[in-house]
Formats: C-alpha cells, structure tokens, sequence
C-alpha cells in the first residue's frame, strides 16, 4: 500500500487524460465514428488555437465568468444571510422547513421561460437561474453549520459574558464557515452549469451562446473547442474553491489532519 | 458569598418531569474553596450551571455578593470538563484567552499583560501561538485554566475539570488549583466524583445525594493548608477524611435504592 507501488497520483492522472485524448484522435481517424460528430484531437486542439486568438472569444468568456462570479456573489451573500437568520430563530427554521424543502428541488432550468418574460436574453436571466440554483445550495449548508454549534461552545461564550454580537463573530459564525465553504464550493459549479445553459438555451451572451452559434454553423472542431474550455473553467474553479477553503480551515479537523493529542 | 438556597431544578419534556436536584442549599464563603462531591448522576452539573447562571432553577435561588443570579454574573468563570470543545479551535491559546477580555473591554495593554501573566501561571509560558488541539489534553485544560484566570473572577467554578485527563496530569492539575486559589484568592467552587480528589483540595466538603440530589453532609477538611501529593495522600488525617465522604456517599446511594 506504499505510495512508491500506486505511483505519483498526477503523473497517473495525466496518463488517464493522455489516453483519453488518444483514444479521441483515434477513433475517427480508424473510422470507428464519424469525423462530423467526433473529431479527432489534434483538430480540436487547432479550432481551439483559432478560437484563442479572436477578441470575439475572450468577449464571451469575460461574459460567462461576469454571469458566473455576479450570480454566485448574489446566491451566497443571500444565503448566508437568509441561513444565518432562519438557523438561529428556531420558529423561523420550523416555519419555513417544508417550504425550502419544497423550493430547493425545483430545477432551475424550469425557470427558464419565466426568466425570458422577464429579462429576455439580457443577463438577467442568467443571473436569476445562477441564483436560484446556487442559493439553495448555499442556504442548507448554512442552516446546517448554525445547527452544529458545540452547546458548550455556546455555555462558554455565555458564561463569559459574551455580547449577542460577540456570539454570532465569535462561536457561530466560525461553526459555521466550513459549512459556508461547503456551500460555496457546491454552488460555483452548479453556477456555472446554469451559466453556460442559459447562455446555451436562452441566447444570454457567453460561452454556451457560442457553443450554439459552432453548433448551428456546422464548426463541429469549434464546438468541442469549446465544450472543452467549459470543462477546464470547472476545474479551475474547483480548485480556486479549495485552496481558499484550506487556507481560511487550516484549524478544522477535515484540513489539519493528524495532530498530536 | 455564594448562597444557594432550596435550590431546585426539574426537566420536564411532554408529560414527563424528571426532578433533577431537590432541594439544596449551602453556601460557599469569600476566599474559600469548596468541592461538591456526589455520586455519579447526582446532578452536580445541573446544578453547577444553575449556580453560574446558564440555567434557571425550577425554584429556590443561588446569591452571589447578595444578589440573586439570573443570568450569567459578572466575576464569574467557569471551567468545563469538556475542554476540547470549551476552547475554540479556530482560535491560537493567545486569542482564546484574550478573548473574554475583549468582551469584557479591557484595554489592549492590560489584556496582554493579563494573558501572558496567565499563561505563565499555568506553566504555558510560550505556547500562545499555538493551536489548542495542537495541544494535549492536560495542556488545553490549563489552557481553559489560563482563560478563566486572566478574567480575574472573584469566584471560579469548576465542573469536573479533571475527568477527562490521566492520572498523573491529574495530580499536577490539582496542585496547581491549589496554588492559584492560594495566591490568587479566588472563591471556588469545585465539582467532582472522585471523592480524594474533594478531600485533597477543599477547605471544605459538600457531599450530595443521588438524585433527585439533597446536600447529604458536609464536613471540614482540617488537614494543613500546605499539601503536596504524597504526603497530605498518605496522612492518616486525609485517609479519615476520604473515609467519612465515602461512607456518606455509599449511605447516599443505599438510601435512593429503597
């Protein structure tokens, strides 16, 4: 069970991506699917080229990452706020269980027409699917964090005295962080699903409106340039996610690993 | 002085009461240490909480200084069993015990000379950037230790501070509240199960029912105010003493049986 024997996790993992991307320029090159529905790499990578050099492009990812990082701004100053408040007022949490819980599995793609009557193809309806889908997310692990404060925690802020406030800086909140985290991190990805699909389905402009217009005009290449830099937007924001969360966590039992005790 | 009079504490949930303490009283005069000792279940922890003011009593009421409690009172510390969790773990030692300082608003220059004088007063000098949980066990209660005395408290209770740590921290842990209490002059309250624990430190002793918990005797520790571990332990004074606790507590739980 040595890590010498598995061997070094990237350089496998590489490894995996290399032979996913041979198998790609393989299979229509061997003529095993057809080239208009699957091209072979090294065609993808060349529409990707031609794609980075245009302004049209960099437009469209600004725009994405605009909607995105709004969206997710919104969804979780929000949530942190409506969670904070909802958690810590018992009546609150009992009256408005049933309605989240009625709430949070309408998709947010349901919303679609709605948000065309109301904003058309204008950056308000990315941003209200970006929030209603990311909220929820947000939101439950919030109530989920104030629900987990060490009642002896909360004894000892109270047996020193500590103001209403000093109790929501000092015990509470930081109970609440890696929940908060959690949320956060849930919550960019689904954002930028719900990005790329109003861009995709609505027209909002974006990387998912190009996306729409490769597919349309037949730029198969082009089309999978671009799925491709999607995916890479989502594993960039995942690790943005989690290298801010071990940063601010380095105190919590799922970052700090082994102490001595 | 700390008075508790006809103190007592019932849970009810739904239909269901539960008499936790019955009836208690005694008191705890300025400048002393008394240990409350029970059986296990005896509700020493209610009532040390109904006493620091985060519990309200069904009725009978605790005195501090005179007037009554009802929340938690100024000059007050307390000091968990649960030190794990009564330290913050996003907090260095320093901040944990800077802290209630800040909520107390105490200027920055004397919060600093409160921590390190603290710190240094439960043998933590130089650990104050540390991490509690980077800490062991007896450590992070000296930690909480440091806490409640850089609050400077007239009056420190402690509820089974010592349970969670071994044998030998233990003993060194009981020396050191001895020593604080003599230097610092602080009314305590002590609450625990062991029974040579009580008669080690107290000045006095209040020995408690099972529950629903009545004060079952109490009695005067007259050993030497200078004790140390082996010798107070093996004085044929202290073994006298731990005997009498002892007898009362097993007379406390035959009595509860019938």
């Amino acid at each position: 069970m040595t890590s010498a024997r598995r061997g070094n996790p990237v350089l496998l993992g590489l490894a995996g991506l290399a032979g996913l991307l041979l198998i790609v320029e393989l299979l229509p090159r061997l003529g095993l699917v057809n080239e208009r529905f699957l091209p072979p790499t090294s065609r993808i990578v060349a529409a990707l080229a031609d794609e980075v050099s245009t302004a049209a492009f960099w437009r469209s990812l600004g725009d994405t990452l605009y909607a995105w990082a709004l969206g997710l701004v919104l969804a979780v100053l929000a949530g942190v706020l409506a969670g904070l408040v909802i958690g810590s007022v018992p009546v609150l949490r009992e009256l408005t269980a049933s309605t989240v819980e009625f709430l949070r599995p309408i998709p947010s793609v349901a919303l679609i027409p709605l948000a065309v009557l109301l904003y058309g193809t204008e950056l308000g309806s990315t941003l209200l699917l970006i929030c209603y889908a990311a909220f929820w997310q947000v939101l439950i692990q919030v109530l989920y964090g104030v629900a987990d404060v060490d009642p002896v925690a909360e004894e000892t802020a109270r047996s020193f005295r500590f103001s209403s406030w000093g109790r929501v800086r000092h015990v509470l909140w930081p109970t609440a962080l890696p929940y908060v985290f959690t949320g956060v991190r849930l919550a960019a990805s689904v954002a930028l699903v719900l990005a790329i699909t109003a861009e995709l389905v609505i027209g909002a402009p974006g990387l998912g409106k190009e996306i729409a217009t490769a597919q349309n005009s037949d730029a198969v290449a082009t089309m999978y340039a671009l799925i491709v830099v999607t995916g890479a937007l989502g594993v960039v924001i995942n690790l943005l996610t989690r290298t801010g969360e071990r940063r601010l966590l380095a105190w919590h039992q799922s970052v700090r690993g082994e102490v001595a005790t | 002085m700390l008075e508790v009079k006809g103190l007592r504490k019932v849970y009810s949930s739904g239909s269901r009461e539960v008499e936790a303490l019955r009836d208690l009283t005694f008191t705890v005069d300025n400048g002393d240490l008394v240990c409350l000792v029970g059986p296990s279940g005896c509700g020493k922890t209610t009532l040390l909480r109904c006493v620091s003011g985060l519990l309200t009593p069904t009725s009978g009421e605790v005195r501090l200084g005179g007037s009554p409690v009802t929340g938690p009172p100024p000059g007050m510390a307390v000091v968990f069993q649960e030190y794990g969790r009564s330290l913050f773990p996003w907090m260095s030692v320093r901040a944990n015990v800077e802290l209630p300082l800040k909520q107390k608003k105490v200027a920055r220059a004397r919060r600093k000379e409160l921590v390190e004088s603290s710190l240094d007063a439960v043998g933590l000098t130089g650990t104050a950037d540390a991490y509690p949980w980077q800490l062991s066990g007896g450590m992070q209660q000296r930690v909480a230790i440091a806490r409640a005395v850089a609050y400077e408290p007239e009056t420190l209770l402690m509820d089974e501070p010592f349970a969670a740590v071994d044998a030998q921290t233990r003993a060194d842990l009981e020396d050191l509240v001895r020593a604080l209490w003599q230097r610092l002059k602080v009314t305590v309250l002590f609450v625990t199960h062991d029974i040579d624990e009580a008669v080690y430190l107290g000045r006095r002793v209040v020995m408690l029912s099972s529950s629903p918990t009545v004060v079952q005797d109490e009695l005067v520790v007259d050993l030497p105010a200078e004790r140390d571990q082996l010798h107070t332990r093996a004085d044929p004074k202290f073994i006298e003493l731990r005997t009498r606790v002892y007898e009362q507590i097993q007379l406390a739980k035959k009595t509860v049986q019938k």
